[in-house]
């Protein structure tokens, strides 16, 4: 018989938060703490979302997302987790670029940022300072008129060199190119500067696991293998949700699902005005990403080379070429023993962007072929870094939009959820619907780990606002438990 | 709550907040950003706090109202003038 994933669960709760990424998870242990009844709904059964990692025989154990966060992170997990996950955050400190306009070592914060503008580049204090200022102003809410290119443009006229050290790990990061907002590329670049890249000792792995302990000590009711359906709404009301198909209520949805499939597969158009409905139609979603994961045999070393490389072989930072399937730049994640203590273990990452397009109608003998490929041309570009890298390892696997798309949901496997207009879309849900309510990788700058979490931060307010305004107004407690 | 007090119920919302800063020197007519490492975040935390303890909505228009700790208090003494503060 096929297990209930849904046995012992009540038939009511305050609020339902569909999808366990970072978003999700963060806003469903807010808001258990305020004190409402939660239900997390995930339909993978592992949690996390993006912030996700896989073991493979031979004892390896790779991480999607654990490139780096801003120092941000910290405070945001002493604040809305525990001190102990804050306390397990270490920096990164060899950040390095090889391309053919420049090879360099940073420790990607402002005052060395500063330095290298200042000597390898050639640029004048005083501009730098400004550019600094100016990037680090931007706000959310801001206007949208100026682009990043045109930032740039009027900083450092004509210096694709500057172009490149600036923005390369931006897109990166959050998959931003130089034809977006400026305040996007501004707003994540100053987060970094302020005072470097940082990472999670113990991996995703033991990250999740505390969370998940967190989460249950709170009193969040956790299901995984649990795909939400549909959310029931009535009138212009959340009444519930529709979850391995048994209904359960619910006076709030927060989805961390994605926008788009959020608006036009939960919850349904019709329940929309004519006029969201066609903005909603206006948001574009960003691209996605190819992995290459890469173990290293069990007693095998490798050479410290840096901790995030940034490698490309085209002669300029050019959005269309890092999209494009014929792959000339890269960036490898390099995991030491110091990122699990105790295991003594290696492990590289290769990240590139990518468009859903360019895989989604392989026949299946060719995706493989294509996967084949892929991973092949990331081991001749990583041998000019580690030239034994084919001796010392022994798991090699790939992963592309399309394996984004299986394990996320996420329509064409978009690992940075929308482009910026998707977040006015997020925020104007709960006018549409009450109770209805988004968070997630929105309009770049909610995206990543840091602006996931404090994305769920800033939702999970605006639902606690409307639950107890709700619990106000009835003055009694809603849920009833069978 | 007399003004005492409900500088203390800000004092304490701070200091679960900022465990790392040292809230007891808080000078009352400085902005609080100046005195501590607060950024937007922070700030609204300060609102959930004051949603949790005491059942009261900060709308986004009023955030400017919680700038300085006297701006606090001169804020939210109205609004806190029939409570006690939870021992």
């Amino acid at each position: 018989m096929k297990r209930d994933w849904l046995k012992g669960a009540n038939s009511a709760y305050d609020v339902v938060v569909i999808g366990s990424g970072l978003a999700g998870m963060t806003a469903a242990n807010m808001l258990a703490k305020l004190g409402h009844s939660v239900l997390l709904a995930e339909h993978h059964y592992n949690m996390g979302g993006l912030a996700t990692w896989f073991k493979r025989k031979g004892g390896h154990i790779l991480d999607i997302s654990l490139h780096g966060f801003p120092s941000g992170m910290v405070k945001t997990f002493r604040k809305y987790w525990t001190k102990e996950m804050a306390d397990s955050v270490i920096r990164l400190k060899g950040i390095r670029f090889d391309n053919p306009q420049f090879k360099l070592i940073t420790t990607f914060d402002k005052v060395d940022f500063t330095n290298i503008l200042q000597e390898r580049f050639g640029i004048v204090k005083e501009v730098i300072d400004d550019f600094f200022e100016t990037a680090r102003n931007m706000n959310f809410y801001d206007e949208l008129k100026m682009t990043t290119r045109e930032l740039f443009e009027s900083f450092f006229p004509g210096r694709k060199d500057v172009w490149r050290f600036l923005m390369e790990p931006i897109t990166y990061a959050n998959g931003s190119t130089l034809d977006d907002p400026a305040l996007s590329y501004g707003i994540v670049f100053s987060n970094f500067m302020d005072k470097g890249v940082f990472t999670y000792q113990g991996g995703t792995d033991e990250l999740i696991k505390k969370m998940k302990k967190e989460l249950i000590k709170n009193g969040v009711d956790i299901r995984t293998h649990c795909l939400v359906e549909k959310i029931h709404i009535e009138g212009k009301n959340v009444k519930g949700v529709k979850i391995n198909g048994k209904d359960i209520e619910c006076r709030s949805v927060l989805s961390n699902s994605n926008i788009l499939s959020t608006i036009h597969k939960l919850a349904g158009d019709e329940n929309f005005s004519s006029e969201f409905i066609k903005e909603v139609k206006k948001v574009r979603l960003n691209d996605s990403s190819c992995q290459v994961y890469i173990g290293i045999k069990k007693g095998e070393k490798i050479d410290n080379v840096g901790d995030l490389l940034f490698t490309s072989v085209a002669e300029e930072y050019d959005t269309e070429k890092i999209l494009d399937k014929q792959v000339t730049s890269r960036t490898f994640s390099f995991y030491y023993p110091e990122m699990r203590p105790g295991l003594d273990r290696f492990a590289i990452v290769s990240s590139t962007n990518a468009r859903f397009k360019d895989w989604a109608n392989l026949s299946e003998e060719e995706y493989k072929i294509e996967k084949e490929k892929l991973i092949k041309s990331t081991l001749d570009a990583l041998e000019k870094y580690v030239p034994d890298i084919r001796q010392k390892a022994d798991y090699f696997e790939a992963a592309t939009p399309k394996t984004f798309k299986r394990y996320t949901l996420a329509p064409t496997g978009t690992s940075f959820g929308t482009k910026f207009e998707g977040l006015k879309i997020s925020r104007d849900l709960p006018k549409q619907i009450n109770g209805l309510y988004h968070s997630g990788s929105v309009g770049i700058i909610m995206s990543g780990w840091l602006g996931a979490a404090n994305y769920g931060v800033i939702v999970a307010n605006e639902v606690d606002k409307f639950m107890r305004s709700l619990k106000n107004k009835i003055q009694e407690m809603a849920p009833t438990s069978v | 709550m007399n003004r005492e007090e409900v500088r203390q119920a800000v004092v304490d919302i701070l200091e679960d907040i900022a465990p790392d800063e040292d809230v007891s020197s808080i000078k009352d007519d400085i902005s609080l950003r100046e005195q501590m490492d607060l950024d937007s975040m922070d700030f609204l935390d300060i609102v959930m706090e004051l949603r949790k303890r005491f059942n009261i909505e900060v709308p986004e228009s009023d955030y400017q109202e919680l700038v300085s700790m006297a701006s606090c208090i001169k804020y939210l003494q109205p609004l806190l003038k029939d409570r006690q503060l939870a021992s």
